[in-house]
């Protein structure tokens, strides 16, 4: 495993881009690099360790993968509320590029940011407006707790005027508007693989982060299994 | 109602095997709502099968559990809408529905379907 830097493909002039990443890479020149595309937000952090153990089991597998930074995102200097899904995407296309990635794997929300033009796998595909829906809810029931009140209505409309901090992520408007309506790419070589096929309850759920050996050794050997097969039919 | 388990494996056997999340009617017919809500609860708080058991109506939640915060309870709000297959308008959410397991349970059943209560009275 190594932590080294990337370079987001925006501009640097309007201050949203950032000239530097960080991205965690399983890097051995292998025939399959697999780009990682994390969960998002509260998710990105309960599934941080989850999606190391898959990177670690698909290693010994003997596949490439690679987790990258957003800017705005862990260690990131860019400001979250300066981000937008396109840029994301942009930034997502370019981590695959210059990783050389052959196939990505989504987590979660991370589907929203998946280059179409990719093969791969979707777990667990979460949709904008479900993200957004409870990020919402938990601010509502925050409010709530502290004696206030508010609407999601009154929020949304908020938020698409001028960003929103939900759950503590301080979100700007571009990408409130674009979360309302972001759907999942119909991206017909990225395989959708479903908690059931993983085991057990998904740790996204969990309200302290935790860690499942079996669940992330479970999910590497769908994706090498599945590669395996394309390997063979190309043979 | 009773808090004792009324099959005692039921709640290792829905999390144990790969059954799906979101097959609710094979759900509805091996297991009780109670049974159902408390292998949520485990999802959510992480709890064995003997933990999730020893939940009784008066068990505290929101407010009570420091790990269940607010984002944990959206979720946990979240999950219960996809298993139970309701919506749960934002004006259901309130502190008596979230402050203990009864509360839930009671809100859940009371928005289970009518033809589910139906059925489930028939039985009865």
């Amino acid at each position: 495993m190594e932590v080294s830097t990337w370079s987001p493909a925006r501009s640097q002039s309007d201050g949203k881009g950032s000239k530097d990443e960080l991205i965690v890479t399983f890097d051995k020149g292998r025939t399959a690099r697999i780009l990682i595309l994390p969960a998002l937000f509260d998710e990105a952090n309960k599934l941080r360790r989850f999606t190391l153990t898959v990177m670690r089991a698909l290693d010994e597998m003997g596949i490439d993968s690679a987790l990258p930074d957003w800017p705005g995102c862990n260690e990131s200097l860019a400001a979250l509320e300066a981000q937008t899904l396109e840029g994301w995407r942009a930034d997502a296309l370019q981590a695959a590029q210059s990783f050389g990635a052959t196939h990505c794997l989504s987590i979660r929300a991370g589907a929203l940011l998946a280059p179409t033009q990719l093969s791969g796998w979707q777990y667990a595909p979460l949709d904008g407006p479900k993200l957004l829906s409870a990020m919402l809810r938990a601010r509502m029931i925050a409010a709530r707790e502290a004696g206030q009140s508010e609407t999601r209505e009154d929020l949304l409309e908020r938020g698409r005027a001028e960003g929103l901090t939900l759950a503590g992520w301080p979100l700007g408007a571009p990408l409130v508007r674009a979360l309302e309506s972001a759907a999942l790419n119909a991206a017909p070589a990225q395989t959708v693989i479903d908690q059931s096929a993983v085991g057990g309850a998904g740790l996204w759920l969990r309200a302290e982060p935790d860690e499942n050996t079996d669940q992330a050794t479970a999910l590497a050997q769908i994706v090498a299994q599945d590669l395996a097969g394309q390997t063979g039919e190309e043979a | 109602m009773s808090s004792k388990p009324i099959v005692s494996n039921a709640f290792a056997a829905d999390t144990a095997t790969d059954t799906p999340l979101r097959v609710v009617s094979a759900d509805t017919a091996t297991a009780s709502t109670e049974e159902r809500l408390k292998s949520i609860l485990s999802d959510v708080l992480g709890l064995d099968a003997d933990d999730a058991q020893s939940l009784t109506l008066d068990s505290g939640l929101f407010g009570h559990l420091p790990e269940l915060d607010s984002m944990a309870v959206a979720g946990l709000l979240t999950e219960i809408e996809d298993r139970f297959d309701i919506v749960i308008e934002d004006d259901d959410v309130d502190g008596e529905m979230l402050e203990t397991f009864g509360g839930l349970l009671a809100f859940v059943e009371a928005r289970m379907s009518p033809d589910v209560s139906a059925i489930a009275s028939d039985q009865g």
